[in-house]
């Protein structure tokens, strides 16, 4: 039994691009439309300063100004947003598809469709030392975190956009940024790779890993591990930001849809999960790319495929 | 200025206030960046739950955010926000970075107890 007379035709979880480009596209198809957003679990969005490369923005935006954009567009067409930490769904009513959504509060809502948007969370090192030194050294927010290091030695430990990015804005405040990556290339986009490679206060350790960090209270010295030649070497620095890659927001979900190994869900190019009525969007797919402009793209692809799932159990399909 | 629903500290005068009046006080002091806005969130929450609790939050990039800075339980501090917890005017507890809610009650049992 689901408590709740709050009853929709699609609610969209998660507040980011994928969720409201949902959003913008239900509402305007007249579809009653919920979003749901915690506050506890932000949009990747909110961690990024600059961003260039988002088709439509030749000056360059903050992520929250665009998260701010997307939802004032949102909200120009009606869409509804409460807060809440989704924490599962059930099923009930088998012949009519509804669902129940449950929040961490006790908040229920009804929905005849659903839209997962929810995005990924940034990876943890797990190493010693990682959790003990958080906030006295570790930090994964550069944006919040790298005035702390004013003309201070800090590493970067990733190969991606995020990594390479965030490892250009440090060098605002920071003497030397170090980038540690497993591998012998970057994977980050070449534009990005370029200006790392050009700025004078970014060196490169290749081919190895972060074993541990170390010191009294705060960041001392990280314990690497060449994975090649498997020796292992000290490093001083007083900082290090971690962007190492990101694990899916599916807990509440992956139970009632299909995911590979990692809990990433998975759809097909409509955004259809494997149960009828429920679409996954946005970067907590498997097997995408994860960009602000695919994400959007995808939340669009799920509203439409949405709309059509919505008309076609009411009879009113447009043929 | 801070965007949230919590009771905002902007001068040393309100702070002094707040610490000599409320037994038990809870002051995160932050920006709206990615590892704060949680946070507020659950506080906002947790004032229904600990009515015993003075929260308030206070921006980092203010003058009075020196009271809290300059802690000697803040020093060393170098990821946002940093959350301290006073019992009686004295500090009880100070946390730097992003905290789950699980540690914010889990500090706010030990110093403030659950109940009045």
């Amino acid at each position: 039994m689901c408590m709740s007379d709050r009853e929709y035709d699609v609610i969209i979880i998660g507040g980011g691009p994928a969720g409201y480009s949902a959003g913008i596209y239900t509402t305007r198809a007249m579809l009653k439309t919920l979003l749901i957003e915690s506050n506890t679990v932000l949009s990747q969005l909110m961690l990024t300063d600059d961003i260039e490369n988002y088709p439509g923005s030749p000056e360059k935006i903050k992520g929250f100004e665009l998260i701010d954009n997307f939802k004032k567009q949102a909200g120009y067409f009606g869409l509804e947003i409460h807060e809440g930490f989704v924490e599962k769904i059930k099923q009930i009513d088998t012949e009519k598809r509804k669902w129940c959504i449950i929040t961490q509060n006790k908040s229920e809502y009804i929905a005849e469709s659903l839209i997962a948007a929810t995005g990924a969370k940034a990876r943890k090192l797990e190493v010693i030392g990682e959790d003990d030194l958080r906030g006295k050294g570790v930090s994964y927010c550069a944006v919040c975190d790298g005035a702390f290091f004013k003309n201070q030695n800090v590493v970067v430990v990733g190969g991606g956009d995020t990594a390479i990015q965030e490892a250009i804005f440090l060098t605002r405040y920071a003497s030397k940024v170090t980038v540690i990556h497993r591998r012998n290339r970057l994977r980050a986009e070449k534009l990005l790779q370029q200006q790392a490679f050009k700025n004078n206060k970014i060196d490169f350790i290749w081919d190895s890993t972060v074993e541990k960090i170390e010191g009294e209270n705060k960041v001392e010295n990280i314990r690497l591990k060449n994975v090649k030649t498997k020796s292992n070497t000290d490093f001083k620095c007083n900082g290090i930001f971690i962007f190492v890659g990101f694990t899916p927001n599916t807990d509440y979900i992956k139970k009632i849809v299909n995911t590979d190994d990692s809990g990433w869900i998975i759809t097909d190019n409509k955004m259809n999960t494997n149960r009828p009525g429920i679409f996954a969007a946005g970067d907590l797919r498997a097997d995408t790319y994860r960009q602000i402009a695919t994400a959007v793209g995808d939340g669009v692809t799920a509203a439409l495929s949405c709309e059509k799932y919505i008309s076609k159990i009411r009879g009113t399909e447009y043929i | 200025m801070l965007s949230t629903n919590l009771k905002h500290l902007e001068t040393d005068e309100e702070t002094q206030k707040v610490l000599m009046e409320n037994e038990n006080v809870m002051i995160y002091c932050g920006r709206m960046g990615p590892m704060c806005i949680p946070v507020y969130g659950i506080m906002e929450e947790l004032e229904q739950q600990y009515p015993h609790v003075a929260f308030r939050d206070m921006d980092f990039d203010i003058q009075a955010a020196f009271f809290i800075i300059n802690l000697p339980e803040c020093s060393g501090f170098m990821g946002l926000p940093f959350t301290v917890y006073f019992k009686n005017g004295k500090v009880a507890a100070a946390t730097t970075s992003i905290q789950g809610k699980n540690q914010v009650t889990q500090i706010l049992d030990k110093e403030f107890g659950k109940t009045a």
